[in-house]
């Protein structure tokens, strides 16, 4: 989208930022330096993203660190002097404003903006977001969705070095979720100020295809590129946390060159010491119950549960020792529970990861040395 | 007094129609589910206690108001006369204003001073509990309790209030001589007494505001009152309603207070309408238009109710 700024583009640091309250760490030690345009940040839940978000805001002060906006040290700037806006999760409006004066409330209140450009900008994002027709409800007449576009009207209409977006979708319904989802992604593109996005959905972090940074348990787990974290999780988190359905993990040890797991086994992509533990990781879309492959791993399971989806069946498996394993298959499949069947997975789409510190060792397919 | 409890009672008399649900759903088409009429015994407590405790009570002031009792024997049915005389009496005429003007500054000094009491009062930490009681404290206290407390707070000779009025501030204060003094004493003593109730009933509704919405405000940079006028008082609307409706209908009654306090004087500055009604009921024994009275009272009493709720529920929309 077109911003009205000079030229030049800013960036935004966060240089060591610890965030502790009641004797947890919600943040620690943040690095990240993010360029203009649009950044995701994923992680789950509890992560640390609003937190995360907070601070680069200037709602919440950090216990250590800096916060830098183009080059200058905001750390202790109060957010009202800020060029920044926020998106939350729920959709915040003034209930007894219109739309449109809830649009125009942000330009009104900044020293900087003309007075005369209000109404031409307030009609200009209104159009942008689709709510052109809606300028004069009030939020409590519009949808959930009319209300998070309002929102989102509302954080667009004043240009600004620093726009957060918290979780903007997550209470929509789906189809609403998409379509504001490509709706944004076209208005981000392109834009000078920085721009993150949290979420919790790795479809939506993958949807996006911009630089992406996994937060998990208050640290930065992995930043760069979403596509390349998808096909080779550095860790165990990052693979966990990009996986949508959960990945399965399942426990192997090397043994003269084979990774055994469940009785079966196969050839260990690299040389490990014999005995060493490891996990592996399987996406639920890579297992099949049908035989795919001469290489392909056979284990042995029970049907506990299977739920269609339409589009999908997701098969609730019970392995041996008590595992769980969840299959992605295509289309609608019936079964029935308490039925046994074999489960294949290809060892090319099997994540071999260092059981002690979840770091990825090796696939199959290509052997991947991430961190020398 | 006996008439003072009729008034008093009679609203939630009038507003207990109580219709059983299952009746309403008339058409098949939306509720096809078999229909009984077991709703009707669950009302029927509720019907039985109010017929007696309400509409029975009321009845026997509807009987009197439209008949002249010179003995339980003898008795002579006059009409409307009552109520005509009831509407041109001035001393019913000045009482009403005087209760009228005594509501209005009521509710024009208890409902903001209570919305600032609830904005000002803390919201997390232990000083949340210490304020809630000290808040709290007045509405505890019994309201003759809080007649004779204040009779004698605002004596000059030993009341420590009358007695700081006339000797620190050096204004002649007596409010059992000047009719500005008694008026002043009444309204302070109800706003001391009641502010509490708007104050945490506003409270009530400031904490259920989440937080998001004052954080979107900071960052766009609004300003205090802004962030009052836009965010906090749209969303206190519904408790302010009951606390206007609780209020006037509360301070239009108001009895006790005055009663213990200055009883209606001096001369008739503070004899509000309910005190002049229990004058002519209890006092003069004067059935008839005492009768008369109360219907009128709780008649406009109603009406001024359903005013207030309807403006105030459509209006904002």
């Amino acid at each position: 989208m077109r911003r009205q700024r000079g030229p030049g583009t800013v960036t935004l640091i966060l240089d060591g930022v610890f965030v502790r309250r009641r004797g947890e760490t919600w943040l620690d030690d943040i690095h990240l330096e993010l360029p203009n345009g649009l950044t995701t940040l994923v992680g789950p839940m509890t992560a640390g993203k609003t937190t995360l978000m907070r601070v680069a805001a200037g709602l919440l002060p950090p216990d250590s660190g800096r916060v830098v906006v183009d080059g200058k040290d905001v750390t202790g700037i109060s957010v009202r002097k800020r060029s920044v806006a926020f998106v939350y999760q729920q959709f915040i409006n003034y209930p007894s404003l219109t739309v449109y004066e809830n649009i125009a409330s942000p330009l009104r209140l900044d020293p900087k903006s003309r007075r005369d450009g209000i109404d031409r900008r307030v009609r200009e994002v209104a159009e942008l977001m689709g709510i052109a027709g809606l300028l004069d409800r009030r939020p409590a007449e519009l949808s959930g969705g009319q209300q998070q576009r309002t929102a989102i009207a509302r954080a667009l209409a004043r240009p600004v070095d620093v726009l957060l977006l918290d979780e903007p979708l997550a209470n929509l319904d789906f189809k609403l979720r998409e379509q504001l989802r490509s709706d944004l992604k076209t208005m981000f593109a392109g834009s000078s100020g920085v721009v993150l996005y949290a979420t919790a959905d790795p479809n939506e972090a993958l949807t996006f295809a911009a630089p992406t940074v996994v937060l998990g348990e208050g640290r930065v787990q992995h930043t760069g590129d979403v596509a390349e974290m998808y096909a080779h999780p550095p860790t165990l988190a990052v693979a966990a946390t990009l996986s949508d359905p959960p990945l399965n993990l399942l426990p192997g040890v090397v043994r003269d060159g084979r990774i055994e797991c469940l009785g079966t086994s196969f050839p260990a992509p690299r040389a490990h010491a014999q005995g060493h533990h490891v996990m592996l990781g399987v996406r639920p879309h890579q297992v099949s119950i049908t035989p795919n492959g001469h290489a392909a791993l056979e284990l042995p399971a029970e049907i506990r549960l299977a739920e269609v989806t339409g589009s999908a069946t997701f098969l609730h498996l019970l392995l041996q020792d008590g595992l769980h394993l969840v299959a992605h298959l295509e289309g609608t499949q019936l079964f029935t529970p308490g039925e046994s069947t074999v489960a294949y997975v290809d060892p090319a789409h099997v994540f071999v990861f260092d059981e002690s510190g979840g770091r990825l060792l090796a696939t199959s397919a290509a052997e991947v040395d991430l961190h020398g | 007094m006996t008439d003072q409890t009729t008034v008093a009672q009679s609203p939630s008399g009038a507003a207990e129609p109580a219709p059983p649900p299952a009746e309403e759903a008339k058409d098949a088409r939306v509720d096809p589910r078999p229909k009984n009429n077991r709703a009707w015994w669950l009302v029927l407590p509720v019907v039985v206690s109010v017929a007696f405790t309400a509409v029975i009570p009321l009845m026997t002031v509807v009987n009197y108001s439209v008949q002249d009792v010179f003995s339980p024997s003898e008795r002579i049915f006059v009409g409307l006369e009552w109520f005509r005389e009831i509407a041109r009496d001035p001393e019913v005429r000045g009482a009403f204003v005087r209760t009228l003007l005594f509501s209005a500054q009521v509710l024009l000094i208890e409902i903001p001073l209570g919305v600032a009491v609830a904005v000002a009062m803390p919201r997390r930490g232990v000083s949340v509990s210490v304020a809630l009681v000290l808040v709290a404290l007045p509405l505890l206290i019994p309201w003759n309790v809080v007649g004779t407390i204040w009779q004698i707070f605002a004596r000059g000779d030993i009341g420590l209030g009358g007695w700081a009025i006339n000797n620190v501030l050096g204004v002649n204060f007596n409010y059992t001589l000047d009719s500005t003094d008694a008026w002043l004493t009444v309204l302070v003593m109800d706003v001391w007494h009641w502010t509490p109730l708007v104050a945490l009933l506003a409270y009530a509704g400031l904490r259920s505001i989440p937080q998001p919405y004052f954080q979107a405000a900071q960052i766009d940079g609004a300003s205090a009152w802004a962030t009052f006028r836009h965010i906090q008082l749209p969303r206190l609307r519904g408790v302010l309603t009951i606390a206007i409706l609780l209020r006037f209908m509360d301070s239009f009654m108001i009895y006790t207070e005055p009663f213990v306090v200055t009883g209606g004087g001096p001369g008739n500055a503070t004899s509000f309408l309910s005190i002049l009604l229990s004058k002519i009921a209890v006092g003069q024994f004067d059935l008839g238009p005492a009768g008369a009275f109360s219907l009128l009272y709780f008649l406009f009493v109603q009406i001024l109710c359903y005013v207030f709720f309807t403006v105030l529920t459509r209006s904002g929309r």
